[in-house]
Formats: C-alpha cells, sequence, structure tokens
C-alpha cells in the first residue's frame, strides 16, 4: 500500500478507466453511477472507522441528511444540482458539527449506541414531518435542472454516473491528501494508542471532531448525489442496513485503505445485484453468510487472496 | 393513568428478561453481541410453530422455548463466538450483524414474512379493573402473567448471583476474568453455561412476548436498538442496573406513545443519547468494579 502520498501510475489509469466506463459501457451507467456514490459513502467511513478507529453504527444519519436536503432544496428553492451538492454537504458537515461532542467519550458500545440513535431519530424526524418530507411515501417529484446549465440528466444515467464519479474522484483526491497530511498521521496514532497521543500533545478531541465532520460531510454529498441523480429520497435512507451496509462495504474493500472503499463498493454491488437476481428476496441470508465467513476467517486474509496459503497470518 | 404505568411495568419487565443474557454476556467477555434479538426470535417462533402445526399448550410451549434457545446458544457459543472473544469491536459487529441477516432470511424462506400471531389460552385473555375514575387500573390478565413470571425469574436469577457457588464463581469472572482463571475457575466453561441460559431467557422472553411485541422476520433488528439500549444505560455489572433501565424504558416507551405519539419513539432515542453522553458507563454503576 502507498503510504508515501506520491500517486501511481496505475492510479491515473484506474481513474482514467472508471471515468470513460460510462460512455464505454451505457448500459451499465446506472449500476456505475450506484457503485460511484456507495465508493464515496464508504470513504467517508472509512475516514473514521479505518483511520480514527470510531465504530459507528449510524453513518448512514449523515447520508440520508444530505440527500433530504437536497432533495428538498432542489423542490423548493431552486434545481441546479452543483448548488443543491454544496447544500447537501454543508448540511452533512453541519449535522456531524452538532454530533461530535457526543462520539468524544465513552467506550465502542457507547460510541455504537450514539451513532445508533442519531440515525434513528433522523428517521424519526423524517418519517413525522410528513408536510415537508413525505413521510413513509418518500419526497417525491424532485426534478434537477441541467448539469453546469448545459448536461441534462438522461434516461440511461450516463450524465449522472460521470457525475457521481467526477465528484468522486475530486473528494476521494481531497481526503488522499488529508490522510497523508500530518493531520492524518494523528488521525492514525489516535487510532492506535489514544493515551499515549494525548500525551505527546496532541488535542484528541478537536481532531476527532474535525475528522468527523469531513467525514459526515462527504456522506452528505454522497446522499445529495443519490437524491439528485435518482429524484427521489425515502426513509430508507437512514435505515441500519444502509449503515451496516457501508461498513460490510469498507470490510470487503479493506478499512485504513481509501482505494477500500472503491474496491468495496465495485464487489458489493455487483455481488448485489448477482444474488438478488437469484434470490430476490432471501439475498440478505446470502449477505450475512459472507459477513460471518469473513469475520471467521479474518478480515485481512479474506481480501488478500494470496496470503491464504501461508501459516499464521505473517505479512 | 396506572393502567399506562402497570402496561409500562409489564413491558420492562419482558424487556429485562429478553436483555439480561445479553447484559451478562457482554460484561463478562466484552463481546458486543447483536445478534441477541435472533435468539429471542428463535423463542418466539419455536412457540408459534408448535402451537400452530402441533397444538401444543402454551404453558408447554414456554420451556420449550427456552430449551431450544439454550441449545442453540450453547452450540453457537461453542463453535462460532469463542474464537471471536478477542477480536476488535468491529468484527464482533460484523460477524453477529451477519448472524442476524441470517436469522431474518432463514425465518423468512422457512415460515413467510408476514406478522405470526399467538393464540393465548382462554383464561389469559380477559381483563380486570380496579379502582374508579383517574385512578382506574385495568390490567390484562396476560400482561399480570407475563410481570408474574418475569418478577420471578428475576428473583431467580438474583438468588443464583447472589448465593450460589455458580453465581460467585460468574462474578469473579465478570470483574477479573484473569484472576479469577488463575483461581481455578473455568471461566469458559461458566461462560458457555452463562450464554445457553442468557440465549435461552432471550429465547422465553420472545415467546412471552410473541403476543405483545408482535412476530416476524424483522424482529431481531427492530428490538435489537431495544436490548442494547437497556444494557447500555443500565450497565452490565449487576442485574439491579438492567432492570432499572428496562422499567424506565418500558414506562417511557408507553407513555410516549400514549401521551405524545406524534414524537413516539423519538423521545426514547434523544434520552438514551443524553444518558450516554452525560454517563458513558451507565447510569447504574456499581463504584470500583473494573467496566
Amino acid at each position: 500500500m502507498n503510504r508515501d502520498g506520491r500517486w501511481k501510475y496505475w492510479e491515473f489509469v484506474l481513474w482514467a478507466v472508471a471515468l470513460a466506463a460510462p460512455w464505454v459501457l451505457p448500459s451499465y451507467a446506472l449500476l456505475l453511477n450506484e457503485i460511484a456514490i456507495v465508493a464515496l459513502f464508504a470513504v467517508s467511513l472509512d475516514l473514521i472507522l479505518g483511520y480514527s478507529g470510531i465504530v459507528s453504527l449510524g453513518h448512514a444519519a449523515f447520508f440520508g441528511f444530505g440527500a433530504y436536503s437536497a432533495a428538498l432544496f432542489a423542490k423548493l428553492v431552486m434545481p441546479d444540482p452543483l448548488v443543491g451538492l454544496f447544500i447537501g454537504a454543508l448540511a452533512g458537515g453541519v449535522l456531524a458539527a452538532l454530533a461530535s461532542p457526543t462520539i468524544l467519550r465513552g467506550t465502542d458500545l457507547s460510541r455504537l449506541m450514539v451513532t445508533l440513535g442519531l440515525g434513528l431519530i433522523l428517521m424519526e424526524l423524517a418519517n413525522k414531518l410528513d408536510w415537508l418530507t413525505g413521510g413513509a411515501d418518500g419526497l417525491q417529484g424532485v426534478v434537477m435542472g441541467p448539469l453546469l446549465g448545459r448536461f441534462e440528466f438522461d434516461l440511461y444515467g450516463q450524465v449522472a454516473a460521470s457525475y457521481s464519479g467526477i465528484v468522486l474522484l475530486l473528494l476521494f483526491v481531497v481526503a488522499r491528501r488529508l490522510v497523508h497530511s500530518p493531520f492524518g498521521a494523528t488521525l492514525m496514532a489516535i487510532r492506535d494508542n489514544r493515551l499515549r497521543t494525548m500525551a505527546i500533545g496532541i488535542s484528541v478531541s478537536s481532531r476527532l471532531a474535525i475528522i468527523y465532520m469531513v467525514a459526515g460531510t462527504m456522506a452528505g454529498v454522497a446522499g445529495a448525489l443519490l437524491a439528485q441523480t435518482s429524484g427521489f429520497a425515502s426513509l430508507d435512507l437512514f435505515e441500519l442496513h444502509r449503515s451496516a451496509d457501508v461498513m460490510l462495504v469498507l470490510v470487503i474493500g479493506g478499512t485504513g485503505w481509501l482505494y477500500g472503499g472503491v474496491v468495496g463498493a465495485l464487489v458489493f454491488e455487483i455481488m448485489q445485484k448477482f444474488l438478488s437476481s437469484i434470490t430476490p428476496q432471501y439475498w440478505t441470508f446470502w449477505i450475512g453468510l459472507f459477513l460471518v465467513v469473513l469475520v471467521l476467517v479474518g478480515r485481512e486474509r479474506m481480501v488478500r487472496p494470496w496470503t491464504w496459503f501461508y501459516r499464521g497470518g505473517k505479512q | 393513568m396506572l393502567t399506562i404505568l402497570f402496561d409500562g411495568i409489564a413491558y420492562g419487565m419482558l424487556l429485562f428478561v429478553l436483555a439480561v443474557g445479553l447484559a451478562v454476556t457482554m460484561g463478562l467477555m466484552n463481546f458486543i453481541n447483536l445478534a441477541h434479538g435472533a435468539f429471542a426470535m428463535v423463542g418466539g417462533y419455536i412457540t408459534i410453530l408448535l402451537m400452530q402445526r402441533q397444538g401444543v399448550p402454551f404453558l408447554v410451549c414456554l420451556p420449550l422455548a427456552f430449551a431450544g434457545s439454550a441449545l442453540l446458544g450453547a452450540v453457537l457459543e461453542r463453535t462460532l463466538y469463542r474464537p471471536l472473544y478477542h477480536k476488535p469491536h468491529l468484527d464482533q459487529v460484523l460477524f453477529s450483524l451477519g448472524l442476524t441477516f441470517m436469522a431474518a432470511a432463514s425465518v423468512d424462506y422457512f415460515v413467510g414474512s408476514s406478522m405470526q400471531i399467538v393464540q393465548l389460552p382462554e383464561w389469559l385473555k380477559g381483563r380486570t379493573e380496579i379502582g374508579s375514575g383517574d385512578w382506574v387500573l385495568g390490567m390484562g390478565h396476560y400482561r399480570l402473567f407475563i410481570i408474574v413470571i418475569c418478577g420471578a425469574l428475576t428473583l431467580a436469577l438474583q438468588y443464583v448471583l447472589a448465593k450460589t457457588r455458580f453465581g460467585s464463581r460468574l462474578r469473579a469472572s465478570v470483574d477479573d476474568q484473569r484472576v479469577a482463571a488463575g483461581l481455578g475457575i473455568n471461566v469458559n466453561a461458566v461462560f458457555l453455561s452463562t450464554f445457553a441460559v442468557g440465549s435461552g431467557l432471550a429465547g422465553l422472553g420472545g415467546a412471552l412476548g410473541a403476543d405483545v411485541l408482535g412476530m416476524d422476520p424483522g424482529f431481531p433488528l427492530k428490538f435489537m436498538i431495544y436490548f442494547l439500549i437497556v444494557v447500555a444505560v443500565g450497565g452490565t455489572s449487576s442485574i439491579t442496573g438492567p432492570l432499572l433501565a428496562a422499567l424506565l424504558l418500558g414506562i417511557a416507551d408507553v407513555a410516549g406513545k400514549y401521551y405524545i405519539p406524534k414524537l413516539g419513539a423519538f423521545i426514547v432515542y434523544s434520552l438514551m443519547i443524553v444518558i450516554l453522553v452525560w454517563r458513558p458507563q451507565g447510569l447504574f454503576v456499581r463504584k470500583g468494579g473494573r467496566s
């Protein structure tokens, strides 16, 4: 893994392929759009889970909040996608800033509960404020304007996929810069040993609050992208299984590695499409089985097949 | 008014029985088990299926539900859970979520996704009213039954924990696993039996609650959060903490849904966040013990 922050040549190739894909394979554009959004969501979770060691089961709160904000903004104020995206980002960031004091204290269990509770509270809110959000029916009738005043969102999702892909790339670059900066190094120090980090004079609380806010902003952007490209926002966005799914995505790809989110999203979406085409109703069983096997075999070994034949888990 | 309190207490007792196993296992092995609800669901479905398909009487079903879930718990503990005790919390969360997904999908596959209904025996269906005016106390017989059973169970558990040899071994293992093992206590065996009993209690709670809470494949996920609230707020070091937390949660939930239905579950979740930010180790934590 590239610990020094220099760009490798294969990364350029990867991104060029990713951005060209919707135009080369137009029939997969909708899937690619979804993958880009899930990847962005997973990368944002990686910032707090993989790099800072905060176990969160409520990351969907920011995702859903960003989605609803962007959708409402498009419906009530103006349909321009980029401004809407900014609003979604702002919403996610502000929410995370407000929520950040709750994750600073306590054990893994209490953090798990608090993040979970935040997601549930927002879901209740979206459900009960039905004059604004449409309640359980979801927020319908969101019409997006053309991108940059020129490119209309088409039915095949090619524009949408490129849009999501470019946003993913931009935020990925930001995140990459962030984790390779001294700031990123202190985050990993906090993850590895909080007490010692505090002892060498790093303010743990403020670092965690900042990274939580950054992650919330990115998750808000991911949600806004989903709402804009699908023209729809529903309660499903806040559900527990969405937080669990994104955690799974990240774990498939590997935590503490930014490409983990991207790779995981690719594998997860394809796996989900494949499984739900075989057993539409019961695919959660296979997801569950996969999780169990993944943990029992060991996350590190599962995602790195070349370690399967060594004994003792040495790198 | 009193009726609501009564219903709240019944609900709280039920939650306590469902969650107490989780509290003990979490305190003992520091294992975050999100699959606890799945054991409760197994108990609930054992009862429902036995009653519907075989015509087994309700009272016979309850011990069977306990035994079935306990057996399942013991088997899973020995085979799947044990290797994970010393893994990071993220692994435990993923693993138990995976188990929960599997349990929900299997029940969906074998029984169907619709909500199952329990046919209660006649003598549990009635309702008695005491008092008059504002202070009328309406007691559903079934809720009274739940309170009696759960109360008896609580006393029994308290007795086992406080007075018996097994109880002192268990408490020693919870307080400090390494020292307990050093004193010759077989911590693994203690944990295996505790896990089995905890799962069994969850199954019993599921069987009792099948009528009140409703049984469908979404049960483990829907009520997982309630169990976790009970454990997180009540703390894991004693049995009274979770009991008080469960009663508080039960009363708050029933009263909240009755008086301010618009806000509903909102109050419970906000309260939980406030409490956990205020006292991350739980409300009723003993001073001194390792937490």
